[in-house]
């Protein structure tokens, strides 16, 4: 089906396959890129799920390791394949997906095939999987050293009771040991399943070549949308109001969370997320007034942002960066919540703000990574992320405030702070 | 692509790069100045000072409003290394007009706003607020300090700074602390006012505007900007590496050592060293990643990268404390197969089709084209992607094999965990 997008100059051509795998072509004109994204519904938070009828529970950091080895085949390894074509070869592993993808200016259906192929054919051996271990725990011990995903951590944990969403994506050192060959065929077997997946095209391509490669390499069939289990739902408040901890950093980092209802898909869960931003920029963005008060107060630099984001059976407002004074600009972000709310939205900096919000949106599809991500999360959570413009213009100030006075409050709040170690030595 | 470079005004060159497919166009300004420490630190402060206020909109609330009503221009400030100059100024993104929703022209709008930006701050009687410049220090020593929070980047720096102590090159891209601090609105103004006339600028712009149009904009935002003799620094000196090489550790509160490797390249065959660094360490099929990572799995990455204005070739790596020699010692072995000419046929294919694929994909990134380009002028090359891309398929496996001799290993550092139970 091909749809037009007037009012942002762009094209979506999407189809689904006979077994199932929906398929989206974005053609780009005059780019020499071309875009290849192929993505499961999958990611760290989907430990708990049915297989054959038996419920399974493994272990915390799968997804990541799985990622890591699917690049392994027999005939030797992927990424090394692609990258003999000149491809530049990559995959990530979020809270929610977990994506392969690369971008190739020359050989493109060859990179193609070979994407498709090696994320839909597992290949590992117990010693394969042993061998990891050595380097995903590097990767561990790297971002467990870095202070902004600490926080982050630590937030997460802060705001949700029992969520997956408390749980590293990578998990931890001992987590992964638990990781066998077989854990990941079950896992594979699970998610890496034509009707739970989605592959998005981005550039000057031909179509169909894409359409009947696909048909040609994939299983002709697709296994079943399974069960999964994220826990109970959460209450709204936070689980600890605030966290500490401390690292060899220069000055306090600190996160603030504030929990907001659970999204459930369609173009509400679209509007839920322009919504949120707008909201979010409204409050504390960089041309609000309480940023510029901050800023010159010296509470906050050019590290401060803040956004709103939304995981499965979850979804918060955040925001933070370097301060020396962590508690002062959260008091101050409430202060500025309340008067808000008291005393309505400015039309004129709404509508500046609506439009720049806009504008940002509209430069993100300069990005072929970021247009791909949001075409698979969208078929994921069944809307459609082009409609952006539309969704702008329905939402009103009235709706930003309501926002604000739902959510953006002291009881639905969490504080992560992260310290210098030099305090303690002084002390 | 048809580039083409002019000197508009005094001194004052334009890079223009005429493209119809981006929602955006790209406007840079930047003044190409020699990196020295005496001034490495008062030139990084300036666009910071210069960003939060003209005499038009004095604060950051109405700057911020001028761009939002420009449907969420953004004008950036930047201070960046190119070899052993330092540019400063600002990179505008604006949508293109085409998308304007209600037809607005938006380039001249920003064009003089980055005019405004470097002509008209706002001051008080006759120099800076002591606000900003107050503020804008603090944010500075900020970020100075914030360098140690990566430790990557903290081995990276701390390598250049003890390698090239005392050349241009080892100062810091935002200069020092304690210089930082020395400065006041007074002085800062009066190294702008020096500064404007002195320096070469670079414009740059990346859109669907004619070439006529996108001039005469930024000819009338920067009528006013004096031109003097401008001083474009010396040229770059290459140092040879000491006899021995020297090795420096420090020791941090973290998880994972972080390996620093550097080495002097004696070589002017440019297109045959990066051809070297590339299947030593550059992409993700180069001998570090499939050895030390793959192979013996020491490491999540190991990586090398070549900087040619200055002849510098560099390895990063993030590695067990415990595993230094053996890393190490492995990252040397694979040099010295590149310097024995040992690699397959297909370790070369793959790092040149890698290479020219990420040069044929600049022209699809005005970020990486402005970035691009602002490096050649600083430089004083002037190579398109394309040509490059030429000069490297021309390069022999002997080529490769005599630039990978020309290296010599200066300094290494390790940034080393604390032992367990130490502290």
């Amino acid at each position: 089906m091909l749809t037009n997008y007037d009012r942002i100059g762009e094209v979506t051509r999407w189809e689904t396959l006979p077994n199932g795998l929906p398929v989206c072509i974005v053609p780009k004109k005059g780019f020499q890129r071309k875009y290849a994204l192929f993505a499961t519904r999958y990611g760290g938070m989907d430990m708990k799920f049915q297989l054959d009828g038996q419920w399974l529970d493994t272990p915390a950091g799968i997804a990541h390791y799985l990622e890591h080895k699917m690049f392994d085949t027999a005939e030797g390894n992927a990424l090394q394949e692609l990258a003999k074509n000149g491809a530049e070869p990559n995959a990530f592993t979020s809270n929610a997906i977990t994506c392969y993808y690369f971008s190739s200016t020359e050989k493109f259906y060859e990179n193609l095939k070979i994407l498709l192929s090696f994320v839909s054919v597992p290949y590992f051996t117990e010693e394969s999987v042993e061998k990891e271990q050595g380097i995903i725990g590097q990767e561990i011990g790297m971002i467990e050293d870095n202070p902004e995903w600490q926080c982050y951590k630590q937030l997460m944990q802060g705001l949700y009771h029992h969520s997956p969403a408390r749980t590293p994506i990578a998990g931890s050192v001992e987590s992964i040991r638990q990781i066998t060959a077989q854990t990941l065929y079950d896992c594979h077997k699970a998610f890496y399943t034509p009707a739970n997946m989605c592959l998005v095209v981005v550039g000057d391509v031909d179509g169909d070549e894409v359409l009947r490669l696909a048909e040609e390499v994939l299983p002709e069939t697709s296994g079943p949308l399974i069960p999964r289990d994220y826990g109970e739902e959460e209450p709204l408040e936070p689980c600890q109001k605030e966290s500490h901890s401390r690292m060899e950093i220069a000055m306090p980092s600190f996160l603030a969370g504030f929990k907001c209802p659970p999204q459930h898909g369609g173009e509400a869960q679209a509007r839920s997320i322009a919504l949120g931003e707008l909201a979010i920029d409204v409050l504390a963005g960089e041309s609000s007034p309480l940023y510029a008060q901050l800023y010159s107060q010296g509470l906050i630099n050019g590290s401060f942002g803040c956004s709103y984001d939304v995981l499965p059976g979850a979804a918060y407002v955040y925001l933070g960066g370097d301060s020396n004074d962590p508690h002062a600009v959260v008091q101050a972000v409430l202060d500025e919540a309340q008067r808000l709310v008291r005393e309505g939205i400015n039309p004129a900096y709404y509508l500046r703000l609506r439009n720049a919000n806009f504008g940002t949106a509209l430069k993100a599809l300069n990005s072929f990574e970021g247009i791909a991500v949001s075409m698979a999360e969208g078929k994921f959570h069944d809307y459609d992320p082009y409609r952006f413009p539309e969704i702008y213009d329905s939402i009103t100030a009235d709706d930003v405030l309501d926002f604000i006075r739902d959510n953006l409050a002291e009881e639905r709040c969490a504080i992560s702070i992260i310290d210098p170690l030099a305090n303690t030595e002084k002390e | 692509m048809n580039k083409s470079r002019k000197e508009i005004m005094q001194n004052v060159f334009l890079t223009y790069l005429p493209a119809d497919k981006f929602k955006t166009s790209v406007l840079s300004a930047h003044l190409v100045t020699p990196l020295k420490k005496e001034t490495a630190s008062a030139n990084a402060l300036l666009p910071a000072v210069l960003r939060r206020g003209t005499m038009r909109c004095p604060d950051m609330e109405s700057l911020s409003a001028a761009m939002d009503t420009l449907y969420g221009a953004q004008i950036d400030y930047t201070v960046r290394k190119k070899g052993e100059r330092q540019c400063i100024g600002f990179v505008a993104s604006v949508i293109d007009d085409a998308f304007a929703p209600a037809g607005e022209k938006l380039l001249e709008p920003v064009a003089d706003l980055l005019g405004e930006l470097f002509l008209d701050p706002v001051t008080h009687n006759g120099r800076f607020l002591a606000e900003y410049v107050e503020s804008e220090k603090q944010n500075l020593i900020d970020a100075i300090r914030a360098i140690s929070n990566d430790k990557q980047d903290l081995a990276d720096v701390r390598l250049m700074q003890e390698m090239c102590a005392g050349e241009p090159y080892g100062v810091l891209r935002l200069g020092d602390e304690e210089s930082v601090a020395r400065i006041n609105h007074h002085k800062l103004f009066n190294h702008y006012r020096e500064l404007l006339p002195s320096s070469r600028m670079e414009l740059f712009y990346c859109g669907s505007a004619k070439r006529e149009r996108v001039e005469g904009a930024l000819r009338r935002a920067f009528s006013a900007l004096p031109r003097g003799v401008v001083t474009d620094g010396e040229p770059i000196r290459r140092i040879a590496a000491p006899q021995e090489p020297r090795y420096l550790t420090e020791e941090m509160d973290v998880t994972q050592g972080k390996l620093s490797m550097g080495w002097r390249c004696d070589t002017n065959d440019v297109p045959a060293m990066i051809m070297a660094n590339l299947i030593f360490g550059g992409t993700s099929n180069a001998k570090l990643f499939l050895n030390v990572r793959e192979k013996l799995s020491l490491c999540y990455y190991a990586s090398s990268s070549y900087a040619r204005s200055k002849g510098i070739m560099t390895v990063s790596s993030g590695i067990e404390t415990g595993d230094f020699q053996q890393a190490h010692d492995e990252i040397l072995r694979q040099l010295e197969l590149v310097k024995q000419g040992q690699w397959e046929e297909w370790e070369l294919q793959g790092v040149l089709a890698t290479m020219c694929s990420s040069l044929t994909s600049l022209s699809d990134s005005q970020g990486a084209l402005e970035n691009y380009y602002l490096g050649q002028t600083a430089i004083g090359v002037e190579e398109t992607p394309e040509e490059l891309k030429e000069l490297l398929r021309r390069v022999t496996p002997e080529r490769i094999q005599k630039a990978a001799q020309s290296c010599h290993l200066d300094t290494v550092f390790f940034l080393k965990g604390k032992e367990a139970g130490a502290c």
